[in-house]
């Protein structure tokens, strides 16, 4: 660092020179940094909260057989008008042919970390005179497990799902009156089957509680009479942001329906992308101030160093190491406030997790202050420092020592 | 700029000459409807190792004549050659470095950085060309300190030292890196009559010891007496230019 080293030297000197005026600049960029640091956090954790809750029920992308349409008889010409109503076809469970050569083709792409191949019918829940619509999955419980994390979301029992074996959402359980052991039997209208319950599930949205029956996948194709079918492949992605180009570009190659979760909740990423840009802007206007804060007091700071500037280029100080001088100052003020922001943003995170707590009493939602986030505000807030002390080092570069010494 | 002057021959190489000036001439606002000739021509040479004191009255130009040839301001037409260079075609940067090499300043007001210590004054120059103050620039400096009688304030800060404390720490820093010519303007402008002859002789005995030119501007016709050579200009023209053999012996006796 020989080389920085008068200019090192003396934007520390001035810095301390001028403490009051100093120490306030860099308390303003810390209370900027901090804002920044701390909304970046806020948002970023209530996204993948959001994120967390909204995919922890669903998969990422889905695969699904086509609706039954009506075929017409024949082609309709441009110029016809038409006369005849066709009634929509009704729906009934179709299966996807060889899935699993499918599935084992889906498993081999990089950005697929797992499929799984899911049964999804109606049905009843019949207990006793209770007799409640159920949603009924057939899933094999090692597959689904690695597309939801089903297993952690069990209150009550064991999961398990051998034959005969069913798991329930908690609410329905409730309103059949039943406990983990109890057995139960499940009508698809033309079939019926019992099952006992081996564990209940809360999958955090009451509607999935009050319906969801996860069976056997064997179970659940003779129940629906598809044997050795599959009305759907869930498929977890590496980068839940890659769904929707993995959905577009399968379904270019696939004779099946091809959603992913960001079309099923497409008002979910408006929100997040709302909130994206309302981070942006808060930073982009936290920087501007930032740079306007370091650029005033430089340039107070030069008017009162003319002097000194002066005596500096006469000695023989280049015009370069005096624009370093400033720029180094606006570096240094920057450095320093990020690092006292940062700190300070720890402190409201740390506060924000010990004292904000939900109706639960555990924390509302996760923020943490990813050191990746603090090094890049850190950055940019040293970067906007050199910025804002460029006009004013030009300034203190071009003055005339001749004039600046006369002061 | 040299178009107001005509071409002059190449001057022979000079190697005892510190300052040749010919045909100096300084504006203002050139151009301008209010412009000013401050400087009408002047024509100087100044030996290696002088002692000269340059008066006159106030508006004479003095203070423009120190700054061109402190390189701080450039002249508008004419020839000034330091050690022999031409300066007219250098560069910003180069008179920077020339600056930084050939030239010590003195100034009335002292002139120090307030936020450095003496000894860091001192140092600054070292600093400035290094990046850093070695073992040596460190000893040079603290022996220039010594030399000027402030071998107990180096780690004092200008504004704990006395007028006259602070313009030895400026002579001192002026004279570390041993440059050939040192220009003082009012050196003793702002001292008492003690401090004052204090300063005079220092310079003096620094002029002795180390071989170094003094160029000093001074309102005083006491400090003039004692110089060996008295440039007086008036209305931006030479009105006299004395030597006086007297005053180096005299200066010997105060020192």
């Amino acid at each position: 660092m020989n080389t920085l080293g008068f200019e090192r030297r003396v934007a520390l000197r001035f810095l301390l020179e001028g403490r009051m005026q100093s120490l306030l600049i860099i308390v303003g960029v810390a209370a900027g940094v901090a804002v920044v640091t701390y909304v970046s956090a806020l948002i970023s954790g209530l996204q993948a909260n959001t994120l967390d809750k909204t995919l922890g029920a669903q998969a990422h992308v889905t695969i699904s057989a086509l609706d039954d349409v009506v075929t017409p008889a024949r082609q309709q010409a441009a110029s016809e008008s038409r006369f005849t109503r066709s009634q929509p076809r009704e729906q009934r469970p179709r299966s996807i042919a060889d899935w699993p050569a499918l599935m084992a083709e889906l498993q081999k792409r990089p950005e697929v970390a797992a499929v799984s191949p899911m049964i999804s019918a109606a049905g009843l829940g019949l207990r006793g005179e209770a007799s409640k619509a159920i949603a009924l999955v057939g899933i094999e419980l090692d597959r689904y497990d690695r597309i939801v994390q089903l297993r952690s979301k069990v209150v009550a029992g064991t999961a398990r799902l051998s034959p005969g074996e069913a798991m329930l959402g908690s609410e329905l359980a409730a309103d059949l009156g039943l406990a983990v052991g109890d057995r139960f039997t499940i009508t698809t209208g033309s079939v019926s089957d019992g099952a006992r319950v081996t564990a209940l599930v809360d999958l955090g949205v009451r509607e999935l509680n009050r319906r969801t029956v996860y069976l056997p996948l064997r179970s659940a194709q003779s129940l629906v009479g598809l044997p050795g079918g599959a009305t759907s492949l869930d498929l977890r992605l590496h980068d839940v942001w890659a769904a929707d180009t993995l959905a577009a570009a399968l379904q270019a190659q696939l004779p099946y329906k091809v959603e992913g979760w960001q079309q099923a909740n497409a008002q979910l990423v408006s929100a997040l992308n709302a909130q994206s840009i309302s981070t942006a802007i808060i930073r982009i206007v936290v920087a501007v101030v930032v740079v306007l804060g370091i650029a005033s007091v430089l340039v107070v700071s030069v008017v009162q160093k003319q002097r000194e500037i002066g005596i500096l280029r006469a000695m023989g100080a280049t015009r370069s190491q005096v624009q370093r001088v400033f720029l180094l100052q606006g570096a240094v003020v920057g450095a320093l406030g990020s690092l006292l922001g940062v700190a300070l943003a720890a402190t409201l995170i740390d506060i924000f997790t010990r004292f904000v707590r939900g109706s639960d009493g555990l924390p509302l939602f996760a923020i943490a202050l990813p050191p990746a986030l603090a090094l890049q505000v850190a950055l940019g807030a040293t970067a906007a420092g050199v910025l804002a002390a460029l006009a004013p080092a030009r300034r203190a570069a071009a003055l005339d020592p001749a004039q600046a010494i006369r002061l | 700029m040299s178009a107001a002057t005509p071409a002059r021959p190449e001057p022979a190489p000079d190697a005892s000459a510190l300052i040749v000036l010919s045909g100096l001439r300084k504006s203002y606002n050139l151009g301008r409807p209010n412009q000013a000739e401050v400087l009408h021509g002047l024509d100087l040479r100044l030996q290696r190792g002088e002692f000269v004191a340059l008066i006159g009255p106030s508006g004479s130009g003095k203070s423009t004549l120190l700054n061109i040839l402190g390189l701080l301001e450039r002249p508008s037409a004419g020839s000034y050659r330091l050690l022999d260079e031409e300066t007219q075609t250098l560069d910003e940067q180069a008179l920077t470095l020339r600056r930084r090499r050939s030239l010590g300043f003195v100034f009335q007001f002292h002139h120090l950085l307030p936020a450095f210590s003496a000894l860091e004054n001192v140092t600054l120059p070292a600093l400035m060309r290094d990046g850093r103050v070695d073992a040596a620039a460190r000893a040079a400096a603290t022996g220039m300190l010594g030399a000027v009688g402030l071998a107990d304030a180096l780690h004092k800060r200008p504004a704990e030292l006395s007028g006259g404390m602070q313009q030895r720490v400026a002579i001192a820093r002026a004279l570390v890196n041993r440059p050939p010519l040192v220009l003082a303007d009012e050196p003793t402008g702002n001292l008492d009559r003690a401090s004052s002859d204090g300063i005079f002789q220092l310079m003096r005995h620094m002029h002795r010891e180390h071989g170094t030119a003094f160029l000093v501007v001074t309102h005083d016709p006491r400090l003039a007496d004692r110089c060996d050579r008295v440039v007086e200009l008036v209305d931006g023209r030479i009105e006299s230019d004395t030597p006086r053999p007297a005053a180096a012996a005299g200066g010997a006796q105060t020192a």
